[in-house]
C-alpha cells in the first residue's frame, strides 16, 4: 500500500497518522499542501488532523480550497481510497467528498478522551477488519466535531448504511450519534475519532490497528 | 510625532526609581530619549532584570553530570542518553492572565513553547499550573474559563500535548491568578541553540508575525501591582495567533537544519529590546538596528512602539550570510514575513535607527550588566499559628469535604479541554499523577510533574520550597522515573515589602536544599513578583516543574489496582495535620506548621520504588489529603473499592511527607516486605482493594456515589 499523507502547515496529525499507515506495512508520502501533482502509484490519502490553515475562518473551509485537495477531488473521483480524522473528516466535508458539516461541539468547548464508538458495517475497505456492532475505544480531541446534515441527507446515509461509526455516548451533539461516514462508493471515509492514536499498547489501546490493518490488505496488490 | 518630555511623572510611569533614573544618568551622561527610556525600562524591570531575586537565584544548585544547559539561555538543556537532550522550563504569564484570560494564558503556552523551539528542540510536552481566587469570588468563573480555553485554543492548535499540571483556587488569589506555563521539547544534544551571536557585520534576521501595537510596556506592567486601574492595562495583553506559531517552529527547525543559524532569540517580554540585548551581550558584540525595516502590522508605529512591542510569534536571528538563499526558501515555504532588520556591530552600541534618525545610541553590554541588583530586607516568616484542637469529624465525612471542593475533585473539566495524545505518544494522560510522553522512534520515556503546597509555603517558606521539590521528586519515582532536574516558577508578591522578601528567601533556601539533596538541579526558571492587589499577597508560591527518565516501557509504574490487591504504606505516618487539606476544606482553617521534610529518606523511598517497580502495580505519591485521598483517587481511577484498615482522622489525613502508596498482589507484597525489611525502610499493609464502597475501618460508602461527588464538584464550582 502506498499512502500520501497531506501536510497543510497547520496539520499536527500528520505525523501520527504515517506512523499508523507504516506500522500497518504502508509506504508512506508526505504531500505537501502546494503541491499541484500528487506522487504516483498512490492507493490511498490521508487527511489528517490538526488546524490545517488555522481553522480560524470554518474548519477545513480555506484547506479544501488549497491546490493539494483540488488533486484529491480528482483523485477520489477516480476511484481513490481517502481517509480523513478529525480536521481531516472537516476538510471533506467542505470539500463535498463527503455530506454535511461539522459544527462548534454542543458543550461549547474543546474535548479530548476517549470514546466507546460502535462499528456499523464491516462492508468498506476501512472497517472489514471489524465485526458489525462491535464497540472499539478511539480518543477524540475536536472543537468542531458536531456532525450535521439535512434531514433527507441524514436519511439517506442511514438507508445506505454509510454510517461507519457511531458514539455509545455522544460527546460532541452529532446527529444521529454519527462520528463517521463513507462516500456513495465506501472508498472516502471521514471520522472525528483517531484511530492512529489507538495502534499501540503504550498509547492505552490497540482499536485503530485493524483499520489500517484491512486497509493495507485491500490495498496491497496481491 | 511629538515624542514626550522627560518627566519625574514620566519615569515612574515607566516604572523607574529616582534611583535607577540618576543610575541611567550617569551611564549615559546625558538625558535619554523617549525611546531609551522605554528601553532602560524594559531591560530593568523587574520581569526581565530579575534584580529583587538574583541574589539568591545564585544560591540554587544548576549543575550536575546531566545537564548540558542550566540556567540563562531561552530553556534549561538536560542529556537523556543515546545524544538526545530534554529541553524544558516554566514561566509564569500571570498578570495578562488576569487582565485579559483567554489571550493572556494562550500567549502564556505560546512564549514557552518558543523558548522551547529556539533553542532548537521540538516541543513534546506541555503542563499547566493554575491558580485561582475562591470560586465564589465574582471573577473566578470568568477566569477559569477563559484561563483553561486559552491554554487548550493555544496548545491544541500548536500541536503540542498537555500531560499534567495543577488547579488550585484560594481567596489569596481573588486579585491575582496565576498561570504557570511549562514546555519540554526534545533536541539533538550537540545540536542546541544559543542566544550569543558571533562575527561581525552579520546580518539581524526578523522572521513570524508582524509587530503592532499589542503588548506595549507589557514586561514592565507585569512587574506592578495591581489597583482599581486594572481595566487600563487590557491594551498591554498581547494577543496569539497558534497558527503563526507552529509555522514559526517548523520553519526555525528547519531553517536550523540547514546550518544557517549562527544564534537565536525569541521575542517575548520586551520584544524586540530584550532580544536584540541579549543575543549582543552574550555575544561581546553591538547591534544596529534599523526599524523602517521591522514587517508592521499597524500604520505610523513609532521607535518607541516597535521596540517595547509585545506582538507574539516573532523571533529574531543572526543568519549566516553564506546561506541567505537557503534561509529565504524556509521562510517562503512556510509563508512566513521576514526582514533584515540590522547587522552586529563591534563597538558595545546599541544603535536603533528609524528613517535616518537615531532613535537610540546606547552601551549595550550596560543594560544588562549595570542594571540595579538589590539585596532587599527580609525578615523571618513568624512562625505559624500552632494548630488548635479540632472537631470531631468521621473520616467519610472528611473524604467528602474533600473531594466535594474544586481543590480536591477531579480536574478532567479542565484536562480534556486540553489534547493530551496529539503526537502519537502519550502514555499516561493527566489525572493519575506525572504524565509520560515516550521519546519519538525510541523505548524512553519522559514523565513529567508539576507541584507545590502554597499553604506549606506561607507557613514555612523553608520547608515548603523543601516540599515542593520532594513532592516533584515523589511523582516521578512513583510511575518509576529517575528524577533528572526542575525548573522553578517563583510566584511571590511585592518584594520590596520585607515579610514577602522574607518568604521569597526561605523558599529559594528550601528548593536549594532540596535540589541538591535529590540531585534535581534547577535547570531553568521564571521568577513573578508584585502579584499583590490593593496591597493583599498572593500565597507564595514556587512552583516546581520537574523532568524524569524511564530507560523503557518495562520500568515504567503505570498500571491500575485490581479486585484483591493489598494497599501498601511505604514511609511513616507521625498523623502531621498541620497546614492540612483537611483543615482548610473540613474547617477553613490554616494552622500549625507545615509537615517537616526529611530529604534522606526521601531520597531512600523513592530509589526503593524505582529499584521494586517489577513488584508494584500501581503507585502513588501521599501528598496533601493524605492517605485518604491517595487510596480513594486509586481506587477511583481503577472503578473499584478500597477499605483502610484505619479509621484514625490524623492517620487517614495526615500530610506526613516521603510516603507512597502501593497497589500489588499478595505475592509481590510479601517481596516488597523483604526487600523494605532488608533496606530497613517501614512497609506496612494499611488495606485492601476491592469491593464496591470505599471504607475506613467501620465506616464506609458506595464508591459509585463518592465517585459522582468526586467527578461532578469541579465542574459545578466553575461553570
Amino acid at each position: 500500500m502506498h499512502a500520501g499523507v497531506i501536510v497543510f502547515p497547520g496539520s499536527n496529525c500528520d505525523r501520527d497518522l504515517a506512523v499508523a499507515f507504516e506500522a500497518a506495512g504502508a509506504k508512506v508520502s508526505m504531500i505537501w499542501h502546494k503541491e499541484t501533482e500528487l506522487p504516483a502509484g498512490l492507493d490511498i490519502i490521508g487527511v489528517p488532523g490538526g488546524f490545517s490553515y488555522g481553522d480560524y475562518l470554518r474548519c477545513g473551509a480555506i484547506a479544501a480550497q488549497s491546490p493539494v485537495c483540488r488533486e484529491m477531488v480528482r483523485f477520489a473521483g477516480r476511484g481513490g481510497h481517502v481517509l480523513g480524522i478529525c480536521n481531516g473528516f472537516q476538510v471533506l466535508t467542505e470539500t463535498g467528498l463527503l455530506p454535511g458539516a461539522l459544527m462548534r461541539n454542543a458543550g461549547l468547548k474543546f474535548v479530548c478522551r476517549t470514546v466507546e464508538l460502535r462499528v456499523e458495517t464491516a462492508s468498506s475497505p476501512f472497517t472489514r477488519g471489524y465485526d458489525e456492532g462491535q464497540v472499539v475505544r478511539f480518543p477524540v480531541a475536536h472543537h468542531d466535531g458536531n456532525y450535521t446534515a439535512q434531514a433527507a441527507e441524514l436519511e439517506r446515509l442511514e438507508g445506505e448504511g454509510r454510517v461507519a461509526f457511531r458514539y455509545l455516548d455522544n460527546p460532541n451533539g452529532s446527529a444521529n450519534d454519527i462520528a463517521g461516514i463513507f462516500s456513495e462508493n465506501r472508498r472516502v471515509l471521514g471520522l472525528m475519532p483517531h484511530p492512529e492514536r489507538a495502534i499501540d499498547p503504550l498509547q492505552g489501546g490497540t482499536d485503530g490497528q485493524a483499520m489500517f490493518a484491512a486497509l493495507a490488505e485491500v490495498l496491497e496488490p496481491a | 510625532m511629538q515624542e514626550p518630555q522627560i518627566t519625574d511623572e514620566l519615569i515612574a510611569a515607566h516604572g523607574l526609581t529616582p534611583d535607577e533614573y540618576q543610575r541611567i544618568l550617569e551611564i549615559i551622561g546625558r538625558e535619554p530619549t523617549f525611546t531609551e527610556l522605554g528601553i532602560f525600562s524594559a531591560m530593568w524591570n523587574e520581569h526581565c532584570s530579575y534584580k529583587s531575586s538574583k541574589k539568591w537565584l545564585r544560591t540554587l544548585p544548576t549543575e550536575g553530570p546531566q545537564v548540558i544547559c542550566g540556567p540563562g539561555e531561552n530553556a534549561g538543556v538536560v542529556d537523556i542518553g543515546d545524544g538526545q537532550a530534554v529541553v524544558f522550563k516554566m514561566e509564569s504569564h500571570n498578570h495578562p492572565s488576569y487582565i485579559e484570560p483567554y489571550q493572556g494564558a494562550a500567549t502564556g503556552v505560546g512564549g514557552i513553547l518558543r523558548d522551547v523551539f529556539t533553542m532548537g528542540a521540538r516541543p513534546i510536552a506541555a503542563m499547566n499550573a493554575l491558580s485561582f481566587g475562591e470560586p465564589s469570588h465574582p471573577k473566578t468563573r470568568r477566569l477559569v474559563n477563559g484561563v483553561v480555553e486559552g491554554i487548550g485554543g493555544y496548545g491544541n492548535c500548536f500541536g503540542v500535548p498537555t500531560v499534567g499540571g495543577e488547579v488550585r483556587f484560594h481567596a489569596a488569589y481573588n486579585g491575582n491568578c496565576l498561570v504557570n506555563a511549562f514546555a519540554a521539547g526534545l533536541a539533538d544534544a550537540d545540536r542546541i541553540f544559543y542566544s550569543a551571536a558571533s562575527g561581525v557585520g552579520m546580518p539581524v534576521v526578523y522572521l513570524g508575525a508582524r509587530t503592532g501595537r499589542d503588548g506595549v510596556g507589557g514586561a514592565t506592567m507585569a512587574s506592578a501591582e495591581f489597583d482599581d486601574s486594572i481595566e487600563e492595562k487590557r491594551p498591554t495583553v498581547q494577543v496569539g495567533d497558534p497558527f503563526t506559531e507552529k509555522r514559526l517552529m517548523e520553519a526555525c527547525l528547519e531553517l536550523m537544519k540547514t546550518g544557517a543559524v549562527i544564534s537565536i532569540q525569541d521575542m517575548g517580554a520586551a520584544g524586540l529590546t530584550c532580544s536584540a540585548v541579549e543575543m549582543g551581550d552574550k555575544g561581546g558584540l553591538g547591534i544596529r538596528l534599523n526599524l523602517e525595516a521591522v514587517p508592521v502590522r499597524e500604520e505610523n508605529m513609532s521607535a518607541y512602539e516597535m521596540m517595547l512591542s509585545e506582538s507574539q510569534e516573532r523571533m529574531l536571528m543572526v543568519l549566516d550570510p553564506g546561506k541567505e538563499e537557503e534561509a529565504r526558501a524556509v521562510f517562503e515555504k512556510w509563508d512566513l514575513d521576514f526582514a533584515v532588520v540590522g547587522e552586529t556591530i563591534a563597538e558595545d552600541r546599541f544603535l536603533v535607527m528609524h528613517n535616518n534618525r537615531v532613535e537610540a545610541d546606547l552601551p549595550l553590554s550596560k543594560l544588562s550588566s549595570e542594571a540595579p541588583e538589590y539585596d532587599r530586607p527580609w525578615v523571618e516568616s513568624p512562625a505559624p499559628a500552632p494548630l488548635g484542637e479540632l472537631p470531631a469529624i468521621g473520616p467519610v465525612e472528611a473524604l467528602k469535604a474533600l473531594i466535594s471542593s474544586p481543590n480536591y475533585a477531579s480536574r478532567h473539566w479542565v484536562w480534556e479541554q486540553y489534547d493530551s495524545q496529539v503526537m502519537g505518544d502519550t502514555v499516561r494522560t493527566p489525572g493519575l499523577g506525572a504524565g509520560i510522553v515516550r521519546v519519538h522512534g525510541t523505548d524512553k520515556l519522559l514523565a513529567f510533574t508539576s507541584d507545590v503546597t502554597p499553604r506549606y509555603v506561607k507557613a514555612n517558606p523553608r520547608e515548603g520550597g523543601r516540599q515542593a521539590v520532594a513532592e516533584a521528586f515523589r511523582n516521578l519515582c512513583a510511575v518509576g522515573a529517575r528524577p533528572l532536574a526542575a525548573t522553578d516558577n517563583l510566584n511571590f508578591g511585592n518584594p520590596e515589602k520585607p515579610e514577602i522578601m522574607g518568604q521569597l528567601v526561605g523558599a529559594i533556601e528550601g528548593i536549594g536544599e532540596a535540589c541538591r539533596a535529590l540531585d534535581m538541579p534547577i535547570v531553568s526558571g521564571n521568577v513573578s513578583l508584585y502579584n499583590e492587589t490593593d496591597g493583599e499577597a498572593i500565597l507564595p508560591t514556587p512552583t516546581i516543574g520537574a523532568v524524569g527518565l524511564i530507560a523503557n516501557a518495562g520500568q515504567m509504574i503505570g498500571g491500575l489496582a485490581r479486585e484483591g490487591h493489598l494497599a501498601l504504606m511505604l514511609g511513616e505516618s507521625a498523623g502531621h495535620l498541620g497546614q492540612s487539606a483537611l483543615l482548610a476544606e473540613a474547617w477553613g482553617r490554616e494552622e500549625g506548621d507545615a509537615p517537616p521534610v526529611d530529604l534522606e529518606a526521601e531520597r531512600r523511598h523513592g530509589e526503593f520504588i524505582r529499584a521494586n517497580h517489577e513488584l508494584i502495580r500501581a503507585c502513588t505519591d501521599i501528598s496533601d489529603g493524605g492517605l485518604a485521598l491517595a487510596a480513594f483517587e486509586m481506587a477511583e481511577a481503577a472503578g473499584i473499592g478500597v477499605t483502610l484498615d484505619s479509621e484514625d482522622i490524623p492517620a487517614l489525613f495526615g500530610e506526613d511527607q516521603a510516603r507512597y502508596l502501593i497497589a500489588c498482589n499478595f505475592d509481590q507484597a510479601e517481596a516488597l516486605m523483604v526487600a523494605a525489611g532488608r533496606a530497613g525502610l517501614t512497609l506496612a499493609t494499611v488495606g485492601r482493594f476491592g469491593g464496591e464502597s470505599v471504607a475506613f475501618g467501620t465506616a464506609s460508602a458506595p464508591l459509585a456515589e463518592l465517585a459522582e461527588i468526586y467527578r461532578t464538584s469541579f465542574a459545578a464550582a466553575v461553570t
